[in-house]
């Protein structure tokens, strides 16, 4: 993979990388459940289907949280998309009534490599107490957090 | 960031870790945060400690900022410090931080095919 770009607004971010592999291999990768569930991280109880839900489950710190994983566009080997909840990491949250972020994956062939391009939008609408617990829940947001006091103390 | 600066982060960072390297302290953080102020009763309900122990948590706890007590009434409540600080910003370094560790994967997982 060759490292690219990443660009965030309040709202969005957006995250470009170069895979040395082709747009049909990269694809099959993304929406095959077996596979997306090794990169992903996510086992999803059905196949992505357009205009269906799926459910998802991510273990964390040994629990199984459980979310509903919204697709929205699939154009093979070009768009990926779906809503989801991301930082899903509190057992016994009803997720289904909070908002979700919309994840858009898209694919360009690259010489003989895949640009893929991922932009999650709708961040301003996940409400504070998520963020914040999501930092307490983990441990890189503390790393990223003795980062912003040093930065803030620097000033 | 220079040496003077990193030194101060160490400074700034030391208390938090010791603070957070404990599986009950974690907890008392996780409650609080979503949870606004509570009192060391809601802190210590469903919890398997007494409200001393919960107390003394609670002042190591506030000595490294990360909690302050604030009074509602009569009531003491204790309430989390670091919200201000996981601002927006944070919180999308955090994500954009997953997305890394995903596209990785992803990458390793079709760029190993022959």
């Amino acid at each position: 993979m060759i490292p690219g770009t990443t660009a965030v607004t309040p709202d969005t971010i957006t995250k470009q990388v170069t895979i040395q592999a082709p747009p049909s291999r990269v694809w099959r990768a993304l929406t095959t459940r077996a596979e997306f569930a090794t990169w992903f991280g996510m086992e999803l109880d059905a196949d992505f289907e357009v205009g269906k839900a799926t459910r998802g489950t991510v273990t964390y710190q040994g629990k199984p949280i459980t979310m509903p994983l919204y697709v929205e566009r699939m154009d093979a080997e070009s768009v990926f998309a779906f809503r989801w909840h991301p930082f899903a990491v509190e057992p016994g949250v009803d997720y289904e009534a909070e908002p979700t972020t919309l994840v858009e994956i898209k694919l360009e062939p690259a010489g003989r490599g895949t640009r893929l391009t991922v932009i999650e939008s709708g961040f301003e609408r996940i409400p504070e107490h998520r963020r914040a617990r999501a930092f307490a829940m983990n441990s890189q947001g503390w790393a990223i957090q003795v980062e912003n006091i040093a930065r803030h103390v620097d000033a | 960031m220079s040496t003077r600066s990193l030194t101060t982060a160490a400074r700034a960072g030391a208390p938090i870790f010791a603070a957070l390297g404990d599986e009950t302290r974690l907890r008392i953080v996780a409650k609080l945060s979503g949870a606004g102020a509570l009192s060391i009763a809601r802190l210590t309900d469903g919890e398997d400690i007494t409200r001393q122990a919960i107390t003394k948590h609670l002042a190591v706890l506030a000595d490294a900022g990360l909690v302050r007590d604030v009074w509602h009434g009569r009531e003491r409540r204790w309430q989390l410090e670091l919200a201000p600080l996981a601002t927006a910003r944070t919180y999308l370094d955090l994500v954009s931080e997953r997305w890394d560790g995903a596209l990785a994967r992803l990458a390793a997982l079709v760029e190993t095919d022959d």
